[in-house]
């Protein structure tokens, strides 16, 4: 089959995009299909064009390629994808939607509010901060509302820390999430086609908890999976996980990441493209489930090709 | 598409068919401090053509005149194709060491060609220096803020390194006697004082000779090793020539690490490291272990360079080049960044260390210049501990004055963004900012054209 990889782009995941594509390449050489490797640029409608692929495996994260709009492109063009569709991933790329879809379909979501630059630029949304301290309480979580990895989220403890998270998480989007801090473990639970593979937690080594970025780095957060979890929590976890995935309408796969606190889990995100990398969340969490990379690989092709079933 | 021939090829094939679990069990334990970050992966997409990068440490090569490498080339290929092509000695050819001496020479130093080796660029010296000198949990001492490259080097030896600020007349070596108390009372003796004393990378400060007499004779005093790096001793554009620790010491406790990269070329990777007899003994065994011996091709092209007698006109040129490019960009710091940030005006080197306002964190203000097509080096890349957060690192020698003109404006208005949306949030306008307010956690430097 000829296989079109979608990698790179513009976006500020493009290290771990063409670190993911390089992996789904090699994997996809070594199941037998033809592969068309493309760094997504100003030239992809062309190149897809003249050498029509019969699906296309997007392994782009971030802007542009995880927030729907290569795969609004991609449907226009009628070429099958991997992974869910353009709606979907632009509700899961957007937290702030996401938090939306999930609380109206009832399942547990930390607290927040959301704000536009305009709001503060404009409207004076500064004066409003202090509702915040009575709504929320203390310590909050600042985040971009579409942004990837730990970029740009922050913590503030006081109500002194959130104007300079404010400015940090603009650095990203024009819109930002303020969230109350659940503690608990840090759990992901990645769903291929309907069903959930097993439980990954993060466990940080070194450092404190508020260092998001530490998430992130090898050697300063240990990855157990699966989880140890009793049968009730993996039970838990696990529905809220699926019940996530469907109120996004995803469709393939994705990365359900929550938070496991004393009074159960929390919905944080969804992630529509999780990585692909060798130190990825999903492709361990297959391997757990004793599927290799390549059966993962062409796992997701077929969940590409299968007709849509809603 | 094409006829596809037969793949030359296949792509890492051996890591990808496995996980990285099922070989976390053989890795060393000091790849465990070998991070990669996010802020690595933003720095990755300044390669991207469009974008206007002050984030390298680049010369400009493109100022090297292409007939002198032809003729060069050409002569070593009908006068010494066999020995070009060969291994070479492991410290080195005398030859090379006589250019690397004559270099010296012209600040001051007189070293013994015996007590050279030639390395793979500057960047092995560093790391031959902590092969032979560090055990994991040493103590080793760089300024505060410290070259971003050595940072992963002393993290791979399982250095402790601990940060001595600077100010702007480099190390705070008082700061740094009463560090070496400390230590002593913790019975920790550190192995060597890392610090680049000229147009330091990233900060572009000076030490002054004042200090520079001080560090010598601490280093003398408590019989320990300063580890000089000079890449940019003879880049000076402007201000008094200081002399290099090592000719202060006469090199009992000082090693000194020098490079052809900044004065000649990156690309012929040709370093060199000067140090005590036994030091160096240790130095040449692990040179062997790493890789035999550096590029004789490369040292032939430097001995035929040398013979031309041009080299220093050449760096005159230079200094010519980048002093014309650090002028625009300290006149494009004034114009496009706000009052309340404060930058170094380097007499020399390759770098400017701009601070702004502690409310802005520069690894996020990169994402949004990346946005804009301009890059730098977030200032926490210099830091092991996170410090940093507010200051960047602006590279003024490999990109040209439009360039630099356009960088700054770039960066100056995405900065101007944050600044007046602080503003808005905080219901003050713009603080003003004087120097005494700049953030506490980074070098508190004078704003450049208001130093006394």
């Amino acid at each position: 089959m000829k296989v079109a990889v979608l990698k790179g782009g513009r976006s500020l995941e493009r290290g771990v995009s063409l670190r993911s594509g390089a992996r789904v390449e090699d994997a996809l050489e070594r199941l037998g299909h033809e592969v068309l490797p493309i760094d997504v640029g100003p030239d992809l409608v062309k190149r897809l064009g003249a050498e029509p692929p019969e699906v296309a495996f997007v392994a782009m994260h971030g802007v542009g390629g995880e927030d729907g709009t290569v795969q609004e492109l991609l449907e226009i063009l009628g070429i099958p994808f991997t992974g869910p569709g353009a709606a979907a991933c632009a509700r899961c790329m957007d937290k702030v939607q996401a938090k939306d879809a999930v609380e109206d379909a009832g399942l547990p979501t930390p607290g927040w509010f959301a704000f536009n630059q305009t709001a503060f630029r404009e409207f004076g949304a500064a004066d409003a901060l202090g509702r915040l301290e009575e709504t929320l309480g203390f310590p909050l979580v600042v985040k971009p509302s579409r942004g990837g990895s730990s970029l740009g989220v922050k913590f503030a403890g006081s109500a002194a820390e959130v104007p300079q998270a404010l400015v940090s998480a603009f650095s990203y989007d024009d819109r930002v999430l303020v969230e109350s801090f659940v503690d608990g473990r840090e759990l992901a639970v990645s769903i291929l086609g309907d069903e959930p593979l097993p439980v990954v937690e993060a466990i940080l080594l070194e450092g404190d908890r508020y260092d998001f970025e530490a998430r992130y780095e090898i050697g300063r957060t240990r990855f157990a999976c699966p989880a140890e979890l009793s049968a009730e929590e993996e039970r838990a976890v696990t529905e809220i996980a699926l019940s996530t995935y469907r109120a996004l309408g995803c469709t393939g796969f994705a990365r359900i990441d929550l938070i496991l606190g004393p009074q159960g889990p929390w919905l944080l995100e969804a992630n529509a493209i999780p990585g692909l990398t060798d130190t990825s969340l999903l492709p361990q969490a297959a391997e757990a489930a004793g599927l290799s990379f390549e059966q993962l690989v062409e796992r997701i092709l077929e969940l590409a090709l299968q007709p849509a079933a809603a | 598409m094409a006829e596809v021939p037969e793949p030359t090829h296949r792509r890492r094939s051996h890591t990808s068919t496995r996980d990285l679990e099922r070989y976390a069990g053989l890795f060393a334990e000091r790849t465990g401090v070998m991070r990669s970050s996010a802020m690595r992966d933003l720095m990755a997409i300044t390669a991207r053509p469009e974008v206007i990068s002050l984030a390298g440490g680049l010369p400009d090569t493109s100022t090297f005149p292409p007939q002198s490498f032809a003729a060069q080339m050409t002569r070593i290929a009908q006068k010494s194709a066999a020995k070009a092509l060969q291994y070479g000695p492991t410290e080195g050819f005398e030859e090379t060491k006589d250019c690397i001496v004559e270099v010296m020479g012209a600040e001051g130093m007189l070293p013994d060609p015996d007590d050279v080796i030639v390395t793979t660029g500057g960047q092995q010296a560093i790391d031959l220096v902590c092969k032979t000198l560090i055990d994991p949990g040493d103590v080793v001492i760089c300024e505060a803020p410290t070259y971003p490259g050595a940072i992963p080097t002393l993290c791979s030896y399982q250095a402790d390194i601990v940060q001595v600020e600077c100010d702007e007349d480099g190390m705070q070596v008082e700061v740094l006697e009463k560090l070496l108390a400390e230590l002593r009372e913790e019975g920790r003796r550190p192995k060597f004082i890392y610090s680049v004393p000229s147009f330091q990378n990233p900060a572009g400060v000076t030490m002054s000779l004042e200090r520079r007499h001080r560090l010598v004779e601490l280093a003398r005093a408590n019989e320990l090793l300063v580890v000089e790096d000079n890449p940019y001793g003879l880049l000076r554009y402007g201000g008094e020539p200081m002399p290099p620790l090592y000719q202060l010491d006469g090199g009992d406790f000082v090693i000194y690490l020098g490079t052809f990269s900044k004065i000649l070329s990156p690309g012929i990777r040709l370093g060199w490291a000067v140090a005590p007899p036994p030091v160096m003994e240790k130095i040449v065994l692990g040179k062997q272990a790493a890789d035999l011996c550096t590029s004789t091709l490369t040292q032939y092209f430097v001995r035929e360079y040398f013979a031309e007698r041009r080299w220093q006109r050449y760096i005159d040129d230079l200094v010519e080049i980048y002093r014309r490019r650090r002028d625009t960009m300290v006149e494009a710091l004034r114009t496009h960044f706000p009052a309340e940030a404060t930058w170094t005006e380097p007499e020399g080197g390759l770098f400017i260390w701009a601070t702004l306002p502690d409310y802005i964190d520069t690894s996020d203000l990169l994402a949004k210049a990346l946005r804009a097509d301009v890059a730098f080096v977030p200032g926490q890349a210099a830091y092991i501990d996170g410090r940093g957060s507010h200051s960047m690192r602006l590279n003024f020698s490999g990109v040209d004055e439009d360039e630099i003109r356009e960088g700054v404006r770039r960066i100056g208005k995405v900065i101007a963004e944050q600044v007046e949306l602080y503003g808005t949030l905080t219901g003050e306008q713009r603080t003003p900012a004087p120097e005494e307010q700049s953030a506490p956690n980074v070098l508190p430097f004078r704003k450049a054209g208001e130093a006394g």
